[in-house]
């Protein structure tokens, strides 16, 4: 019995190591670099400042342009999943044969266990050309490491979560309520609009919340098909950087475990792991209370 | 009924507009259901159409005769130690010219000498090697071409193209396709590929050394996450009393199942390298990290599995006068494996795919050598990918590509095996 | 009872004929047949039958529905009263594997014609449910869904008019004049009936269908929701499912017994439970079977 929940402790342990790691060595950044310059800093390059010896300048490590350009790419991810999940989910519960059903629903299941470095390959050598040649062709300038491109394809990623979650949402709804509308003279679409959604919003918004935490938190994606500058911008055509690009280039690459590189790299996980986490608890507490008002 | 009439009225007037928009609503709906499956589509067709060439690998045959005087000289020592030490660069150089007389000035032959690949010494050295005693004989070895040949061969780059895309100039044009209706130029299987590790030459490069890279990490993954999660699984399900500290544990489980993967890693950075120095790069590491990452999955797939039982199986049991521990691992376990395993197979699928907690734990060196034990350096085969991804030459896309169709092929099978357990011991109780 | 503030909703109605009505309904005594002895039969069914997949539901149903006047269906669970309620507004067009071959009329028009709109058909004829099933909107929004919908109402006044008119034709003005905007679920189970009962009538339908509407009610909710039945009814044609033959005996002016997917008698009230022709019905009246 004592080895049961020593293993059961495992996972109080993983998150007990998660935390304390990140904030030790988050405290250690922040004692070369001040916390408010951090947060509230518009300007991010860290190679810069190693480079000039200058630790301590301030203005190196803001970490806006990073919490700008990510919120930019995962608001094109939730603007594509969002609409396309939800109407998906619809047409496969309320209007799909069973056939079409049969054939769909593995396929968003297959969608969703692709490795995310298939989709970042994807990203970077079919749609951010695509993007780019297009652009030109109507006179836009659009980057080759477009945010438009990456939150695309991670949109596209998302949609069997969202679908998966709206369509649990919407079977949720008591079929009496879909009867009563429908028996009032509804059609399909405006007993789904007026009566189903509006019940079903607590479950879905539950579920955009926690597509949007995957989609922040989302890595290879990125890395490969969106830029490393540091730009601040809500330009969907012009490159962005990522917190978790920015954690990737701090930490691949020969340098001493304390640098303030390295560290620099806990505090943004730190960052993304203290965001997801509203994210993920406000989610479920949604869906939680929502669950209770039908039961 | 005036009343009723004029309602019919009113109602009579919208119903066409009504029935557009609900047609509008239903072809939208249906888009959408569509995007899917046309991405999927697409993704296939361009990964495939791009990959499939990998396949094969243009090589090009040489009559190579091994002469004495190429051997390397010592006194009285082992033939076969001579002849494994012979300067096969020269030996490589004099074929070519005998092959390609037509090259007679220095820039000419320096470009000549390069339609074969940097491998090719090193593969007449193999052959030789293999031959009981090739002194003196005359043999047709199919070295490999390089890659600029063996993207024109397998028709990647149009013979036609222009220099900045073909790379092989008109002379060396003339003396490859001399060569090939001599019938010296052919493309075979690319068992490069899959026996050997990286390289910076595209076609020395294999998936070898990312594969195993892999198996072993998830090994070590499952040794790991399989036990502690269906230890966790049962005492969370069976066991565990109903108060505040479970409810801590449970909630601790949903949350880990939604945190960023890269997180992990950088708790892999942290503690599994910085503190207790276990060594970088080494599938042991990688497979503790990926451990760490597929334990929730595993937890509430087994939760899931065993409350499925039915409470009656574990009452009998008890019943019988069986400890509440056999009970449990002797009637209710057994039962719910079949879900269990379906579980830990997805979750084994997902992390086979895992990229990013691996490159934080140094999984992102360039290492050539397959890995031999499970503390090697060595690299996983998604990583390989994003390695190779981010190289321009074209040959290496091909091979992207083609790496790519291996790991999907995997995470695939993983998957379809989950199904096929599921609906194989879909018992109705 | 004091008339005033009945007068007073009245007025505030703005269409005229509609008050006129009111004043006509609180006037005149349940239970009394509106309709003429030889009008034609509101709704009709011919020879009605009904698959799921390969089990037959109903056998070759032939009945007539008369106007302004409570139908009830009576019989033991599952022999086929509410599938062949479902059947009178189509409800059983949104199951797949159900078949319906046979004629339904409404007024002498055939229901499951091709170029029936059922959209529009449901509302000439409404539906009220076993379970309340308000929608999680406030009481107002609840009522107005039908006007909304289908484009009844011209202006908020007129919306305002219907529902007014609607909660007070069910009963139910009085209880929640003063919180409109509350939601439709915070009221009693009775009020929640009732509430669905307005929400029904709001579209102006010619029939009202049932389904053991006080079956999920406790006693006193269920005397209301019977008198507002024999209110109604001056008004609009109703046919209810019940699983108790009293309220059957208290409420309904005919009354079809089922039996296994046959309707095996119908008939006034009176007659079939006084004096029941077929053996099946004795029984079931007399609580030998069901």
């Amino acid at each position: 019995m004592g080895i049961l929940i020593a293993a059961s402790s495992v996972a109080i342990l993983t998150t007990v190591g998660i935390v304390l790691s990140l904030i030790f060595e988050s405290i250690q950044f922040f004692r070369q670099i001040p916390i408010t310059d951090f947060v509230f800093g518009l300007h991010w390059s860290p190679q810069t400042a190693i480079r000039e010896d200058q630790v301590g300048a301030s203005g190196a490590f803001g970490a806006i342009p990073l919490l700008v350009g990510t919120l930019l790419i995962s608001a094109i991810a939730l603007c594509v999943s969002g609409p396309v999940g939800l109407m998906a989910a619809i047409y496969l519960g309320e209007y799909a044969s069973a056939r079409f059903r049969s054939i769909v629903k593995p396929v968003l299941e297959a969608l969703a266990g692709i490795p995310t470095v298939v989709y970042g390959f994807f990203a970077a050598i079919v749609v951010a050309p695509m993007l780019r040649n297009s652009g030109e062709a109507i006179g836009l300038d659009v980057s080759s490491e477009s945010a438009l491109a990456a939150g695309l394809v991670m949109g596209i990623m998302t949609i069997p979560f969202v679908s998966s979650i709206s369509d649990d949402a919407i079977t949720a709804v008591p079929e009496s309520l879909k009867e009563a509308a429908l028996g009032l003279g509804s059609t399909r679409s405006e007993a789904i609009r007026n009566v189903i959604l509006p019940a079903a919003l607590p479950g879905i918004a539950g579920g955009l919340l926690l597509a949007a935490s995957r989609v922040i938190g989302e890595t290879m994606i990125v890395v490969m098909a969106a830029g490393l500058a540091a730009k601040l911008t809500v330009n969907p055509l012009d490159a962005v950087t990522t917190v978790t690009v920015q954690i990737v280039t701090l930490l691949t690459g020969d340098q001493e475990f304390d640098s303030p590189k390295t560290l620099a790299a806990f505090a943004l996980g730190l960052m993304l792991f203290l965001v997801t986490l509203a994210l993920n608890v406000t989610a479920l507490r949604i869906v939680k209370a929502y669950r209770e008002q039908y039961d | 009924m005036t009343e009723t009439s004029e309602t019919q009225a009113r109602v009579a007037r919208r119903l066409a507009s009504r029935h557009g928009a609900e047609k509008r609503f239903k072809f939208i709906a249906l888009v959408a259901a569509w995007i899917g499956l046309v991405f999927l589509g697409v993704l296939l067709f361009t990964v495939i159409e791009s990959g499939h060439t990998a396949i094969l690998q243009t090589k090009m045959l040489l009559k190579v005769t091994l002469q004495e005087s190429d051997l390397q000289s010592n006194d009285g020592g082992d033939r076969a130690q001579a002849i494994a030490g012979a300067n096969y660069n020269a030996v490589l150089k004099r074929t070519m010219r005998e092959t390609f007389p037509d090259a007679k000035s220095r820039s000419d032959k320096r470009s000549m000498y390069r339609l074969v690949s940097v491998a090719a010494p090193y593969e007449i050295r193999e052959a030789m090697l293999e031959h009981e005693d090739p002194v003196g004989k005359t043999l047709g070895i199919w070295v490999s071409a390089s890659d600029d040949v063996d993207l024109i061969i397998k028709g990647t780059v149009p013979r036609t193209a222009p220099a900045d895309q073909r790379h092989l100039s008109d002379k060396q044009m003339k003396w490859l396709e001399g060569h090939e209706s001599a019938g010296g130029v052919e493309a075979k299987f690319n068992t490069t590929f899959f026996t050997s590790g990286d390289s910076r030459e595209p076609e020395l490069a294999g998936i070898l050394g990312g594969a195993v890279g892999s198996l072993y990490a998830i090994l070590v993954c499952l040794a790991i996450s399989f036990p502690l999660g269906v230890m966790s699984a049962v005492y969370l399900e069976c066991f565990a009393p109903k108060n505040r500290i479970t409810e801590f544990i449970e909630v601790n489980i949903n949350n880990l199942a939604a945190v960023p993967s890269i997180v992990f890693g950088l708790l892999g950075l942290a503690i599994f390298l910085n503190t207790f120095m276990l060594p970088r790069s080494a599938p042991l590491v990688g497979g503790m990290v990926l451990s760490l990452l597929t334990l929730p999955t595993i937890i509430i797939a087994g939760r899931a599995a065993i409350k499925s039982v039915p409470p009656s199986v574990r009452e009998a049991a008890l019943a019988l006068g069986a400890s509440p521990i056999q009970a449990v691992f002797h009637h209710v376990l057994p039962l719910a494996m079949p879900g269990i395993l379906t579980g830990t197979i997805i979750g084994t699928a997902g992390a086979l795919g895992e990229t990013a907690p691996l490159l934080m734990i140094g999984m992102v060196a360039f290492i050539v050598d397959v890995p031999t034990s499970v503390t090697d350096p060595a690299t996983v085969l998604p990583v390989q990918i994003f390695l190779w991804s981010d190289i321009p030459e074209k040959a290496f896309v091909e091979r992207t590509s083609a790496a790519i169709l291996v790991l999907l092929s995997f995470v695939c099978l993983l998957n379809l095996f989950a199904v096929y357990l599921r609906k194989r011991f879909e018992t109705r109780w | 009872m004091t008339f005033d503030p009945v007068d007073h909703m009245v007025a505030e109605a703005t269409d005229l004929e509609h008050s006129a009505r009111i004043g006509a309904i609180m006037n005149s005594e349940p239970g009394q047949a509106k309709g003429a002895p030889d009008a034609p039969p509101k709704m009709a069914s011919r020879n009605l039958r009904v698959h799921y997949g390969d089990k037959q539901a109903l056998h070759d149903v032939s009945l007539d529905i008369p106007v302004n006047q409570v139908t009830a269906f009576i019989g033991p669970s599952g022999c086929g009263k509410s599938t062949y309620l479902r059947c009178l507004n189509r409800m059983n067009d949104n199951i797949d594997i159900c078949r319906v071959d046979g004629s339904v009329t409404l007024d002498g028009r055939e229901i499951y014609a091709k170029d029936q709109d059922v959209v529009q058909l449901r509302t000439r004829i409404g539906m009220v449910f076993q379970k309340p099933n308000p929608f999680p909107k406030s009481i107002f929004d609840n009522v107005a869904y039908g006007p909304r919908i289908h484009g009844i109402a011209r202006d908020r006044e007129e919306l305002n008019g219907i529902v007014l008119g609607s909660l007070e034709r069910a009963g139910l003005l009085e209880e929640v004049r003063d919180r409109l905007d509350a939601p439709g679920i915070g009221l009693s189970g009775g009020q929640q009936q009732r509430l669905c009962i307005a929400r029904a009538i709001a579209v102006r339908p010619e029939v009202i269908l049932m389904d053991e509407p006080c079956s999920a009610l406790d006693p006193i909710a269920t005397e209301r929701v019977e008198e507002l039945i024999m209110e109604l009814k001056a008004q609009y044609t109703i046919v209810m499912v019940t699983h108790s033959m009293q309220q059957a005996r208290r409420v309904s002016d005919r009354t079809a017994f089922f039996h296994l997917g046959n309707l095996v008698e119908h008939g006034a009230t009176s007659e079939v439970f006084e004096n029941p022709r077929d053996d099946r019905t004795k029984d079931y009246v007399t609580g030998r079977i069901g």
